[in-house]
Parts: C-alpha cells; structure tokens; sequence
C-alpha cells in the first residue's frame, strides 16, 4: 500500500531536527506548513468550490441560494451520518454492503412501532412516542450490526458475503414486517428529527450553536499549544495559531449566516409571528439549522473523537494498518471489528430515523441503494478500501459532495439515469486524484 | 554471565507444538541467564521460531513448561508475555504502517489522559526519549511508519521492544533486512543491552551474527535441539556440522568437517 523512501540508510536521515523552524521564504506549501492543515481535506473542499460555483452558474445563479443550501444540508444528513460509521468498518478492511437493507427494516420497525404498536400500549401522540422509538430502533440496529459482525469476526466468514446476505435478508424482513403496506404517518414529535419546516431549532439557537463552535475551536487550539509547549514541542508560529482560529471561527459564522438567511414559509411565519406576538421582521423569520444536520454534526463529532481520540479509534486504525501487528500488540482485533460494526448498527439506526421522520412515512423498499452512497460518501472522502487509511470529516465531506452532485443536477433538470452515469464517474474520478496524489506524496 | 547461582531468568522444559499432526518443536529445552545472550540456530523449518513464539505468546506451546526465575508461568498470548518483561522483536516488526512511531511504540499499551482520551504528546515525549538513546538521528515522530526506511522502521520495533524495561529479549532475525551499518548499529544495541542485564535471545541465519554476539548457541534440527554450545568451546565449522548433520562437536569427524566445505 505504501511506496518506502528508497533505501535510506539510518545515518543519513533527515539532518535538520524537527525543533528547528522552517526557511522563512513564504511559498504557498510553508504556509500552509505552518497551518499544518491537511492537504487532502484542503483538495477536497477545493472540489466542492468548484461543484458549487460551477452549479451555481449553470443553474442560473439558484444552487448558492440560502434555500438550496438549506435543503442540500438536510439531504446530506444521513447519508453523512452513516459514512462515519462506514468509514471505520473500511479502514477495518471490511465493508458493510447491508446498510441499506438495515434502513429498510429499522426504518420499517420504528414506523410500526410508534404507528401500529405504541398507541395500542401508551396510546395516541404520547410524548414519549418518539424516544421509545428511537430507542427501540437504535437497539435494532446495534443488534443486527452486532450479528453480522460476530459471524465476520468470529466465525471468520468474510464482511462481503456476510453484509451481501444481510443486503437480501433485511429488505425481505422490511417487506414481511408490515408485508409491504406503507406505514404513515409519524408520530408529530418523531417527524421533527427530520427536518422540514417544524424540525429545526430557530434563528437564535442557530447562532448559539455557531458561537459555541467558534468557542470550541479557540479551546481546542489553546489546549494543543499548552500541550505541546509542556513537552517543549514544536509550536506553531502564533500568527498561524490566530490564522487558525480565524478561518475556522469565520467559516462557521458564514454558514450560520447563510443558513439563518432562508426564511420560513410564509403562512408558517405568519402563524409563528401570531403565536409569539411579534411582528414579521423584512427578511423573515429564519428557520435555523435543520435537527438533521445538528444530528450530523454531532455524529461526525463524537465519531472523530472515537477514531482519533480513544483507544479503541487507535486499534481500529492499526488493525487496518496490519492486523498481524495488531494481535501481536496484544489488542483484540475480534472483538473491535465486532463492535465496529454494532456502531455501524448504531448509525443506520439514527439514519433511518431520520430518513422515516423526514419522509414521515416508512416504505418496504426505504434506503434502497443506500449502502453505495454511504461507500462512495466515505471513498471519495479519502477512505482507502485496502484498509488502514480514513477520516470521519473527509467522509462526511464525502456526502456532500455526492448530495451536492445530485442535487446540482436535479436543479439542471438533468435525467436521472445522467446524474447515475455522472455520479458514478466522479466516484472513480475521486479515488484516481487520490491514489495519483499518495503516489506523488511518497516520493 | 558470571553469576549463575540461583535460577535461570527464563527456563524453558520440554516444550512441544503441533501442526495439524506436524510436530514443529518436540521436547525442547533451552534456558537464558541475565546479561546473556543466547543464540538459537538451525536451518528454514527446524522450529527456531515456532519455539520462541510459545515465549513471545504468540502461539501457547501445546506441553512443557516455561519459569522464569525459577517460577512457571503460563503464557497464553503476548499481553501475558509483556506483563511477565518478555519483549519481542519480530521479523517482521509487525509495525502498523499506517500509524506515527509513537503509535506503534505504545500499540496495545497507550497512555491516556485522565478523562481517558490517548495522551499522544506524553507518548510522542516517551517514543523521543527512548529514540534519543536508540538512534538519536531518528526524527520522524509524525509520520506514518510506513514511510520510513527500513533502519528507522527497525528502530521503531526495538524502541518498542526497550521501553517497557524488558527482563528479556526475543530477537527474531533483527539484521535479515539491514545494510552493513545498520547491522553494526543492530549489534552495538545488542551489547549495550546485554550490559545492562537482559537477557536475549537471538534468532538468526547468520552465523557471523552468531559468533560475533552470542554467548551460548542452541541449535535447532526439524523440531528437535541437537544441542547447547559455549561460543568459546566450538568452531564456526563445528556449529555448521550441528545445523546440517545434527551432530555435536564430540561426535562428528575431521572427514565430515572437511566434507562441509566440500
């Protein structure tokens, strides 16, 4: 998987040592050698610069609008929210070509659950409906994930087959369950998990949360210098630190901006302005960030903390580093790709409870293909399938990027058998750039 | 190597491993003092490593007992060798090519901090110290091991094997892969060790590696230990008679000594 520097002797390394600090000439790479900004995650945004500006113009100037923007990041969610799990099982060297399937039947589950079952036992629109459910369904999938991953770590069958099985039993379940009838509709409260003009926590929350995030970049920065000046490491130049905070604090509040400019429809606005006695300010009243994408955000948060932060993000990464390596070290690689994949159950749990809750109906044939968004998301994030190798960001950025194809051409009017042929295309794209681009890095 | 009252550092007794109806090791017995360096030989499929896996705990021995300092011990997989000061150096270096040196350095022993995340600058400090003594030239504490060269990644896998204040070293062909300096590197690192009272073992091909390093030499024939020799006692040609023939130095003839040249 790696090309080793050729044959350098161990008395030749790299002469400088790493405390010195880089030539003062001011190329594009030192600067961005001074950031210590990922490359990769850098290429990737600029992909999206380009998909974003490029729909912008040839829909006429409608893809950068605050209302595209708005849906595009609803419809991100849970394909986003699945690719962080994805992600980890790939490193693993495995793959989990069930998701889909498994939305299908947790997605049916909690439907009848909180539709047929519920009201029978608790009866109609009970407040605690919706997090009964959600229990129940993240239960489900934490259940089957775990059986598939019991029989691909111990018994030894591989995750392909084990997961091809799984795609065909689970969407036979999802029929039988409800024997292919429709369920609908959600409970109200379930409903606002998936968005839509309820589902979403308002203006001023919006920037409550964009203002916690900027806090947090600022802590996570100091706290990593402190860090790193207690064991007398390399610093970062203090304009690069401030640079840092800069970008990252900006480019949160820009988002917020733009999602806190699309303005609730205006009958809902009217009905709101009555209830709260207000008047309806010109730009309207923003609807604020949707309960899906802060689902996401927090997934993908508490995601990267597990991958790179725990223990647990370590064995996963070593095991598909070399997972010889890895038992030898004394680690229980059976174990970890078992719960790799409860957590992958976990996952597609909060996924269709998104999904059902913003259809707010479930179907028989619900998260249909589901399992190649998740695995083009998480690749052409920069997931290499040999294993080893995968960020929770690039994934999640992944997701947007495939959403922000499709929902480009879907504003171009494009067929959809084209946005297939297209999306499938940038897919090998994707992993090209990146497998040309580490070749290049290992000279 | 002079003081050899009391018990062995580790003391193997007939250990036994089978392969589906394959006997790898039959019955042997081998054992290493402190500040001594012991050298198991043999040809490809003799048992040198399937023997020193059953210490490593990679593969529990199917009979026989291990002690160390005079106490036996089970060793049922490399946690309960680490715990009981036995490191290993494989050669492989089962290195995970994807993670930093001090990733690779503490794999399966992380350092956390106190709300349990990975303290990755205490280990980075750790891995620089412990590199500052090994090869001070190292610098690559952020990169993926998998870039390195084949002498840093060697580092790495001994730097693993001396943090944790090792009792005893199981060296698994530590020079197959090496240039001659590396080599040389390799065997200062081996003496420096040995002064400092651990005990080693040393499984190599090289016979040169042998003479040059080792103390005792145990040599091993299709599973079974043809014998223990002093270095001082025997002959390059005398240990080559033990590896090919099986036979010990008392046994073999000038004829059959001569024949190996042949």
């Amino acid at each position: 998987m790696f090309i080793l520097t050729s044959e350098t002797p161990m008395t030749d390394v790299a002469t400088a040592p790493q405390e010195t600090s880089p030539p003062p000439k001011r190329t594009f790479g030192s600067l961005l050698g001074s950031l210590e900004i990922d490359t990769r995650l850098l290429g990737m945004l600029g992909a999206l610069a380009v998909i974003w500006v490029g729909f912008h113009i040839l829909s006429g100037g409608t893809f950068l609008s605050a209302r595209n923007l708005w849906n595009l990041s609803v419809q991100t969610s849970a394909v986003a929210i699945m690719a962080t799990g994805m992600v980890l099982i790939i490193v693993t060297r495995n793959i989990d070509l069930s998701v889909g399937s498994m939305v299908g039947v947790v997605g049916m589950f909690m439907a009848l659950l909180q539709a047929e079952f519920l009201p029978d036992i608790i009866g109609f629109d009970h407040p605690l409906t919706w997090l009964i459910t959600l229990l129940a369904g993240l239960l489900l999938g934490a259940l089957i994930g775990g059986f598939h991953g019991f029989i691909i770590a111990y018994v030894g069958i591989p995750s392909f087959i084990v997961t091809l099985g799984g795609l065909l039993v689970w969407r036979g379940v999802a029929w039988a369950l409800a024997s292919g009838r429709t369920i609908a509709p959600m409970d109200s409260i379930f409903q606002l998990l998936g968005g839509g003009s309820r589902g979403r926590i308002g203006g001023p929350a919006s920037w409550a949360v964009g203002l916690a995030a900027c806090v947090g970049i600022v802590f996570f920065l100091l706290a990593g210098r402190r860090q790193r000046r207690k064991f007398g490491f390399h610093l970062r130049p203090v304009w690069a630190e401030v640079a840092l905070a800069i970008i990252g604090c900006a480019a949160v509040l820009v988002a917020v901006a733009v999602i806190n400019s699309y303005p609730m429809p205006e009958a809902l606005a009217k009905q709101y302005a009555a209830e709260h006695g207000i008047e309806i300010p010109p730009g309207g009243i923003a609807l604020g960030i949707a309960n899906p994408v802060l689902i996401a955000i927090g997934v993908a948060l508490v995601m990267t903390i597990l991958a790179t932060r725990r223990r647990y993000g370590r064995y996963v990464f070593a095991i598909g580093g070399n997972p010889e390596a890895a038992t030898l070290g004394g680690i229980k690689t059976k174990r970890t790709i078992m719960m790799t994949f409860v957590l992958m159950g976990l996952l597609v749990g909060v996924g269709a409870a998104v999904t059902t809750a913003r259809l707010n109906a479930a179907t028989s044939g619900l998260g249909t293909l589901t399992e190649l968004y998740v695995i083009a998301a998480a690749v052409i994030g920069g997931t290499s399938l040999s294993g080893g190798v995968g960020t929770i960001s690039g994934a999640a950025l992944g997701a947007l990027v495939m959403q922000s194809l499709q929902s480009g051409m879907v504003l171009m009017g494009v067929d959809a058998p084209l946005q297939d042929i297209v999306v499938g295309i940038v897919l090998v794209i994707a992993v090209a750039v990146d497998t040309i681009y580490r070749k290049r890095v290992a000279r | 190597m002079t003081s050899t009252n009391g018990a062995p550092l580790v003391e193997m007794r007939d250990i036994r491993v089978t392969f589906g109806g394959v006997h790898a090791v039959e019955g042997v017995s081998v054992d290493l003092r402190p500040g001594e360096v012991v050298a198991l030989v043999g040809g490809n499929g003799a048992g040198k490593s399937t023997l020193i896996k059953t210490l490593s705990g990679a593969r529990p021995p199917d009979s026989g007992e291990i002690l160390i300092e005079g106490k036996p011990v089970t060793i049922h997989n490399p946690i309960d060798a680490k715990t009981l000061g036995i490191e290993t150096i494989y050669q492989t270096l089962a290195l995970a090519d994807n993670i930093d040196a001090p990733g690779n350095v503490f794999l399966g022993r992380e350092l956390r901090t106190r709300i349990g995340t990975l303290n990755d600058s205490a280990m980075e400090d750790a891995c620089r110290k412990v590199m500052g003594r090994l090869n001070p030239r190292f610098t690559n504490f952020k990169k993926a091991v998998g870039w390195l060269s084949g002498g840093q990644r060697q580092s790495v896998a001994i730097a693993r094997a001396v943090h944790f204040n090792a009792r005893v070293l199981i060296m698994d062909e530590p020079t197959a892969a090496l240039g001659p300096a590396e080599t040389a590197q390799v065997g200062a690192l081996i003496r420096q060790l040995k002064d400092e009272g651990l005990g080693i073992f040393l499984i190599s091909h090289d016979i040169h590696d042998v003479f040059d390093l080792a103390d005792r030499i145990s040599v091993m024939l299709t599973g079974r230990l043809v014998g223990t020799v002093k270095k001082n006692d025997v002959t390059k040609d005398e240990v080559l008679a033990m590896i090919i023939m099986g036979k010990l130095p008392e046994e073999v003839t000038q004829a059959e000594l001569a024949d190996l040249h042949g």
